[in-house]
């Protein structure tokens, strides 16, 4: 298990736990939800995280993606 | 107890009028069927305390009203509670849906139709979704919804007739399987299916409409949906492989720092061209000077003239230097109006290629350094062009601490579009060294004001969480439509701001005091920033209007070193008085009298600095250039430490 932000492009994920609550209710609404297996399309260096889910793409900031647990798939 | 918050209420429609609202996802196209419902006859209404407008029109004996883009409605932000409202009342929703996102998109369609009002659904796009290689079952999406689907696609007009008819159908869905024992165990406290719905869902403002408590069933309900949107996806939808896809490549291209870096380097650069240079330019001096000031000036002047004396009191005021008729009638119509128009357009033109949310997302690791997130590179550009205009839009940033943080930095360090031309202009003259003092002097101070605040003060600003739409070719209809509506509702909100403005000038020329401030500012223009006498009078005009402060070095007397300090503390120093006064209306009084005397505070010293620091170490060298960057820097390293042993007990007990 890894937090978001050390996810690589390419790297397939299963989402393990979203801490904040706002946060989870907003991203259900895109799809992806504790469970949910998705795909990290870009890393900005330093910068956000883009994951990407059934084409839609979604950009976390840094912060955000460190409160992300994820698996390695 | 079942009002709502009648949006109904705000644009007067008759009670007996039926209410169809268009709901959707920002991008889904809701505002190509808005338009093609209502036509020319449209009506825009601002909604209380946001930048958002509104549009409704009549379509035969029925309104149709527009509501913002949302993911979902409860109270997450403006648009959302807005669109929540709207939703509420409404007797008809027309939802459109974007077929290539149906994961997305559904879940607020299940949403709306949880609410209990009866739904029509535009599945949107749908030739995009078969080039795509998506097939999507039509009649079973709308079995199992429960209400009838439409495949449209909006930018060619397909699909109209047939929606227009089901309208008429349009009827309340199926639930979200194992909502309803939820919803039952509220009946008897609401009537409204929907107002129980966002209850249970722990919508805060909802229940307290009602005097109930919220519930505690948000991550319940909506984990519900979620499995719920899948399964209607997985049964509706089959999927074909797409291989490589260009509009992918060329997305990654963008948010990526080595690539992305120029590009927006590129696109800042055609703004420039287009806004700084031909319309702050060619257009503005045509509108200013050959048709306001030709026409438009002499005409009033000489109008108001048969009623007062030019030279009395009012006549100062109404069409003296300043005056209400003859200063603001021309500043706005000739000089911001054009400026707003230009930069809104590349504002509505990025947003609706899908451009803006990258360029947030590439910036968002700098600005994150300064308590901003990616999102607040809209305002600070925006500042570029009117300062005014651009803290007026920070109202879309994510909290309040982020709101000030953005609007202190604009008042501080942005120069708008007026007053770079001129500081371009008297830069230039003096060599290149200066002008890159001058660059380094802004940005240090930019990032040092930046990082101070972000340590100072109290909370955490909001997390950067943006959908990446797909990139897409600029639907113009559309961006002239949204260029029209921003520009035409921050023109009404500004321009009482710099009629009250001008009277104020205006009042302080014919009582003396602009004199007097000048006279009292006198000895801090001498003594501390070795500038002549007269340059008070150049900052005291800066506030009037930015520009008229820059150029009134022009006429003096000076030395380099004396230009360029000049044009580092008026720069720094405080916005126009139209920007002051919108930070007064955004900030309230003890905010906007804190900013303005740290912004003046600042402006002073670093001026002084940069003079004393430059007789020191002389001028022209690398040595020095970098010695001047690595005093502000230390000094602002001195404030930061200061201020966290100063604050860091007191935090919490701050409150913004």
């Amino acid at each position: 298990m890894i937090t978001l932000d050390r996810a690589k492009k390419g790297h397939i994920l299963r989402i393990v736990a979203i801490e904040n609550p706002e946060v989870r209710a907003q991203v259900i609404r895109f799809g992806i939800s504790e469970g949910e297996m998705v795909k990290c399309s870009e890393v900005i260096p330093a910068g956000p995280i883009i994951i990407c889910k059934n084409r839609q793409e979604i950009a976390f900031g840094r912060n955000l993606a460190q409160s992300i647990t994820v698996d390695l798939v | 107890m079942t009002h709502h918050h009648d949006i109904t209420q705000e644009i007067r429609v008759p009670r007996e009028v039926k209410k169809i609202v268009l709901a959707g996802n920002p991008n889904a196209g809701k505002s190509v069927f808005f338009n093609a419902f209502t036509g020319m006859y449209v009506d825009v209404s601002n909604y209380p305390g946001t930048t958002l407008e509104i549009s409704h029109g009549r379509w035969g004996d029925d309104v149709i009203i527009d509501t913002p883009g949302v993911y979902g409605i409860s109270s997450f932000n403006d648009e959302e509670r807005i669109a929540r409202d709207i939703i509420l009342g409404a007797d008809v929703v027309i939802n459109v849906v974007n077929a290539l996102y149906l994961e997305r998109d559904l879940f607020l369609t299940q949403q709306i139709i949880d609410t209990g009002v009866p739904v029509v659904v535009a599945l949107n796009m749908v030739d995009e979704a078969a080039r795509q290689g998506l097939s999507i079952d039509t009649a079973k999406l709308s079995e199992m919804l429960g209400v009838p689907v439409v495949p449209t696609v909006a930018v060619k007009k397909r699909g109209f007739e047939q929606l227009e008819s089901e309208i008429k159908r349009a009827r309340p869905g199926h639930l979200t399987p194992g909502l309803e024992p939820l919803l039952k165990t509220m009946t008897g406290q609401l009537n409204n299916q929907g107002d129980v719905l966002l209850t249970l869902e722990g919508d805060a403002s909802v229940a307290e409409r009602h005097g109930v408590e919220p519930g505690k069933y948000r991550d319940e309900i909506y984990s519900m949906r979620r499995r719920w949107v899948n399964e209607i996806v997985s049964s509706c939808v089959k999927e074909v492989d797409q291989g490589f896809n260009f509009k992918r490549f060329l997305s990654g291209m963008m948010v990526h720092p080595f690539t992305g870096i120029p590009f927006l380097g590129l696109v800042l650069y055609v703004i420039y061209q287009v806004v700084g240079v031909f319309i702050a330019g060619t257009v503005v001096d045509f509108l200013e000077n050959d048709i306001m000031g030709a026409y438009y000036q002499p005409f009033i002047t000489d109008l108001v003239g048969h009623f007062v004396a030019g030279d009395s009191a009012i006549g100062t005021i109404l069409v003296g230097e300043f005056g209400i008729l003859t200063m603001t009638v021309i500043y706005v119509l000739g000089l911001l109006m054009p400026l707003v128009v230009g930069f809104y357009f590349f504002l509505s033109l990025f947003e609706d290629c899908g451009y803006l949310p990258r360029m947030a997302a590439l910036m968002d690791r700098v600005l994150s350094s300064i308590g901003l997130n990616g999102r607040a590179i809209i305002p600070l550009i925006l500042g570029f062009g009117c300062v005014t205009m651009a803290t007026f839009v920070t109202r879309i940033l994510g909290s309040d601490r982020e709101r000030f943080i953005a609007i202190f930095l604009l008042g501080l360090v942005v120069p708008c579009s007026a007053q770079m031309a001129v500081v371009a202009g008297m830069l230039a003259g003096l060599g290149a060294s200066y002008l890159v003092l001058y660059f380094l002097v802004i940005c240090t101070v930019f990032i040092v004001a930046g990082t101070v605040l972000n340590h100072v003060l109290p909370g955490s600003s909001s997390h950067l969480l943006l959908d990446l739409p797909p990139l897409r070719l600029p639907e113009w209809g559309n961006v002239f439509k949204k260029t029209w509506k921003k520009s035409f509702g921050f023109l009404k909100e500004a321009t009482p701001l710099f009629a009250l403005g001008a009277l104020i000038i205006s009042i302080f020329q014919i009582s003396g005091i602009l004199t007097l401030l000048q006279k009292l500012l006198a000895p801090l223009t001498v003594g501390w920033l070795h500038l002549p006498r007269e340059a008070a009078t150049a900052f005291i005009m800066g506030i009037v209007r930015r520009d008229f402060g820059a150029a009134g070095f022009m006429t003096m007397d000076l030395t380099p070193l004396q230009t360029v300090v000049a044009l580092i503390t008026i720069t720094l120093f405080v916005p126009c008085i139209a920007s002051l006064l919108m930070i007064f209306k955004e900030r309230g009084m003890k905010q906007a009298l804190l900013i303005c005397t740290a912004i003046w505070t600042i402006a002073f010293i670093v001026g002084g600095l940069v003079s004393r620091l430059v007789a020191a170490v002389g001028m022209g060298n690398i040595t020095g250039a970098l010695l001047m960057v690595v005093a502000l820097g230390a000094l602002g390293y001195i404030i930061l430490l200061v201020c966290r042993c100063i604050l860091r007990p007191a935090e919490g007990s701050k409150t913004l």
